[in-house]
């Protein structure tokens, strides 16, 4: 579809603008101003029709089933929506005194509290404005822990199976990463580990449950392996989704960790974020959270600067306090039950898939899963590939599974279901995965050159990448 | 559980399709010790029609005085389009657009907001988007240090007190000194830049407009960093004011940052925000965060792609220009609405913003208040009154906030007093009212 800026036009745009009667901007120097703003020409019925276009363009979690391995694609509660858009909590503006957001600071602090019921972490910061934010937060304070005891580590172990976003958050803090490999039942292999632990390695991260989506039944062995090396242990929470009120995160030995808000707690993810990554730690790493921290004194709720041992801080303000907010709602709405029955159903759906795939598709790993699962290509007939699958899938109405990764797997297709889809949205993923299965082997090029039945077909990215056109120019 | 669809009878079919006789055996991979049953401490689960209430409560501790302060976060009217739009759930459902036949919507739009940045920022490229201004500042800071692989960067004094405090924990965790440089009349000291500035610098870095509201003299600052042969980064933290202001492109600037949340997106006590990082085309492949790039599909219709993807973590893990991941698209999705709808009237826009803050400004030297720079302003600015904190309390009994008080920065008896035209000619009137009955 085209863009606005072809439907601009010189004099089309109406939008009335209040003079007061005031005098314009005599008093900066003409110097300093601009000649004009480059900006489309539209008038508001045009615009709106464009975005309604759009829309109409994107496949959401309210169109279909949105099974992304490791992105928990819960659907959206839309009160979330409604309370989040009241002024009372949009037009808060963070720079006036706390006095006047009382309301948005006791959410804020029991939203923490919440976190570490659930995780049986000691403290939270919300600041971190998505996962990987919360991960360079948390590497960043593992840093700052080992810089106070003295001890020079500048090692972090990271499993061949991690999301890249790991190493990347690792990289920045210029730390030297050393990769631990995975044994062939998709756990950590303890020689792998063994071998890379001595006095240099300050921490390793592992997102638990496994990227694979299975529980690593080495973890015990694991951390008792990082901490009798003085070592610390990171957990990326992007899949907590599949152990809330079952398993506490702190009880498996961690020290350190993020939780998406935008995955397992229900905010949504946007078409690219806004997210939000609180980071949660024991009590010994307290002290490094980022600043402020939100407290109570009394019956009142304050802004804290003075941990003067704090990393610092890693965000303009508090974080992103209206995606908190839709936090706090589900939260409350779930109760113990609900987030209990979250993490219970989101397994128990993710294994009715597998089970009734498994004889379709090539499952690599094969014992329970937690919330999602991994299959992969090998053996589809006529070349056709993961990507041929993915698309084809779109042709049913269904948004494809994660594809690619994690990396261990060739041709990793990573079904993650969740929660919130009924028996018959999951019976309809097995039928059409099963009719695929069947195309690939009866009609391979309809599969190959799939997807016929969405807005655009296969596009070509090679071009895009080669001769990048970044911005709308006139032709 | 509101949202869970299956039912005790599915469940029995589902248990029974998997080969296990209850829930709980899925879970036995988990250690026995780690796995037992306990109590999650979790408020007892509310009713839709019951949390309606409790936020409602939450809601009314929250209090909106009739305020005038900016410093970083700036109160515009998002006009009832935007919110009508962006409230399409195909648009906010959505994942990260990485299957582009299905996400044409996301996809345009984002591409669109990369191209208003750009002419409003007079640069040649800018990304999908960053956390916010500040963490976009620190992200540039570090492009142009791997770029001239030096890890010394200069800062101006007046940049927002928050983003220097982010940009120094981004600078020890990476092993990066940031010098600040002076200022002198409410800008950054030219002298001090002549004195600081040496070929141990990758970059310098100036708000545009500063911290106090005072329009730097970019021509004069990027001749100085040119002279110097480091890199110049100029940060926008009140897009509005590029409505009315020369881009800082157009004065040769290597990268600019910055925050958008001006168009479009609420305060929303601070977050979610929207930064974005605008490059020259030597930092293409440098640049952090998503990139969408225009193509065609195989029938040969327009089509639109995240590109030069080899940056991003998903490809090139511990060697990407960044970690970033979800950014701010929603919010990126809203500020293309909101300048796709006012188009060329956003300089008008600008104007006001711009007369209503000398209306207030003219009003308040009337009644005793001095100007504490001399430099041009855009929508905010500083005064100074003695004993103003008593005016300020008194003032806040009648429902305004005059400004954000600067003696926590240092300088007491001083306000940083913001107007945007989110506020009245009237309202201004009844503030001034107040400000007199409170001084006699």
């Amino acid at each position: 579809m085209s863009t606005i800026f072809d439907k601009s036009r010189i004099g089309k745009n109406k939008y009335a603008v209040p003079g007061y009667g005031l005098s314009s901007s005599g008093d900066i120097p003409p110097s300093f101003l601009r000649s004009h703003v480059d900006l489309p020409d539209v008038n508001e019925t045009e615009m709106v029709r464009h975005y309604t276009g759009l829309s109409t363009l994107n496949f959401g979690v309210d169109t279909g089933m949105y099974p992304l391995g490791s992105c928990t694609m819960k659907y959206n509660p839309k009160v979330n929506e409604k309370l989040a858009s009241m002024e009372s909590f949009t037009s808060l503006h963070p720079m006036i005194d706390c006095c006047y957001s009382q309301g948005a600071l006791q959410i804020m602090h029991e939203l923490t509290e919440y976190l570490c019921s659930i995780t049986g972490m000691d403290s939270f910061s919300l600041a971190p404005a998505a996962g990987a934010h919360g991960e360079l937060t948390a590497v960043m304070m593992i840093k700052k822990y080992f810089q106070e005891k003295g001890e020079n580590r500048p090692v972090i172990l990271i499993p061949d199976s991690a999301h890249g976003t790991n190493p990347a958050s690792v990289a920045m803090c210029g730390f030297e990463i050393k990769t631990v490999h995975s044994n062939p039942e998709g756990d950590v292999d303890i020689e792998s580990l063994k071998s890379l632990l001595d006095e240099n390695v300050a921490a390793m991260m592992l997102t638990s449950p496994s990227t694979l989506g299975l529980f690593d039944r080495h973890l015990t062995q694991v951390s008792r392996l990082l901490h009798d090396n003085g070592s610390l242990f990171y957990c990326d929470g992007a899949n907590l989704n599949a152990v809330m009120g079952v398993a506490k995160i702190k009880d498996m030995g961690f020290d350190i960790m993020h939780v998406n808000l935008h995955k397992t707690f229900s905010t949504p993810h946007g078409g690219g974020g806004p997210g939000s990554g609180p980071v949660g730690v024991v009590s010994k790493l307290v002290p490094y959270l980022p600043v402020p921290a939100v407290v109570k004194q009394g019956n009142e709720y304050m802004l804290n600067y003075e941990n003067k041992r704090s990393i610092g801080r890693v965000h303009s303000f508090y974080g992103n306090f209206l995606i908190m907010l839709r936090a706090f709602i589900y939260i409350r709405m779930m109760g113990e039950k609900g987030i209990r029955g979250v993490s219970e159903h989101a397994v128990l759906n993710a294994n009715y898939l597998m089970a009734r795939l498994k004889s379709e598709y090539h499952l690599p790993y094969k014992r329970i899963c937690m919330h999602e699962f991994v299959l992969s290509d090998r053996d589809l007939p006529n070349h056709v590939t993961t990507n041929d699958v993915a698309k084809r899938i779109l042709d049913y109405g269904i948004h494809s599974p994660t594809v690619y990764f994690p990396l261990i797997v060739d041709g990793a297709l990573m079904v993650e279901p969740t929660e919130t889809e009924s028996l018959e949205y999951l019976d309809d993923f097995v039928k059409v995965m099963k009719q695929i299965k069947k195309e690939a082997m009866e009609d391979p090029d309809m599969v190959k050159n799939a997807p016929h039945k969405t807005p655009l077909r296969r596009v070509d990215a090679v071009t895009a990448a080669r001769k990048p056109v970044l911005k709308w120019e006139k032709e | 559980m509101n949202f869970i669809a299956i039912t005790e009878e599915d469940r029995k079919h589902m248990l029974r399709e998997i080969g296990v006789n209850d829930i709980k055996d899925l879970f036995k991979d988990i250690p026995e010790n780690i796995r037992n049953a306990y109590s999650l401490e979790l408020p007892e689960a509310l009713s839709e029609i019951e949390v309606e209430k409790l936020l409602k409560k939450h809601a009314s501790g929250n209090t909106l005085p009739v305020s005038f302060v900016g410093a970083g976060v700036y109160q515009h009217q998002v006009p009832a389009v935007v919110d009508a739009l962006a409230s399409r759930s195909e648009f906010y459902t959505a994942y990260t657009p990485y299957q582009p036949e299905v996400s044409q919507g996301t996809l345009t739009a984002i591409f669109e907001f990369q191209s208003m940045i750009s002419n409003l920022t007079g640069m040649d490229a800018t990304n999908a988007s960053m956390y916010d201004g500040a963490t976009a500042l620190a992200e540039s800071v570090m492009m142009a240090s791997s770029h001239s692989k030096k890890n010394r960067i200069a800062v101006s004094g007046a940049l927002h007190p928050n983003y220097l405090h982010v940009l120094q924990t981004y600078a020890w965790a990476s092993d990066m000194e940031i010098i600040v440089i002076g200022t002198e009349n409410g800008v950054t000291s030219l002298t001090d830049m002549e004195n600081l500035l040496d070929d141990s610098i990758a970059a310098c870095v100036v708000q545009y407009p500063n911290f106090w509201g005072c329009i730097e003299d970019l021509s004069s600052f990027s001749k100085k960093a040119r002279e110097k042969n480091v890199l110049i980064i100029v940060a926008v933290n009140e897009m509005m004011s590029l409505g009315l202001l020369k881009p800082p492109g157009e004065f040769g600037a290597d990268i600019v940052c910055g925050e958008a949340q001006s168009f479009g997106n609420y305060p929303a006590f601070g977050g979610p925000m929207v930064g974005f990082i605008s490059v020259k085309k030597e930092f293409l492949r440098k640049i952090p965060g998503r990139l969408v790039g225009k193509t065609t599909d195989v029938d040969g219709k327009e089509a639109y792609v995240l590109t030069l993807q080899t940056r991003e973590q998903h490809i090139r893990r511990e060697k990407a220009t960044s970690n970033i991941c979800t950014n701010e698209g929603l919010m990126a999705l809203r500020s293309v609405m909101y300048l796709s709808l006012i188009g060329p009237k956003l300089t008008d826009i600008a104007r006001l913003n711009h007369s209503l803050a000398s209306y207030m400004k003219a009003g308040l030297l009337s009644l005793g208040f001095t100007a504490v720079f001399q430099s041009p302003f855009f929508n905010e600015f500083v005064v100074k009154k003695d004993n103003v904190n008593i005016l300020y309390e008194k003032l806040k009994n009648d429902g305004f906030i005059l400004g954000l008080n600067l003696e926590a920065y240092g300088m007491k008896d001083c306000m940083l007093v913001c107007v945007t035209e989110y506020r009245t000619r009237d309202e201004i009137d009844s503030l001034l009212a107040a400000c007199r009955n409170a001084i006699a």
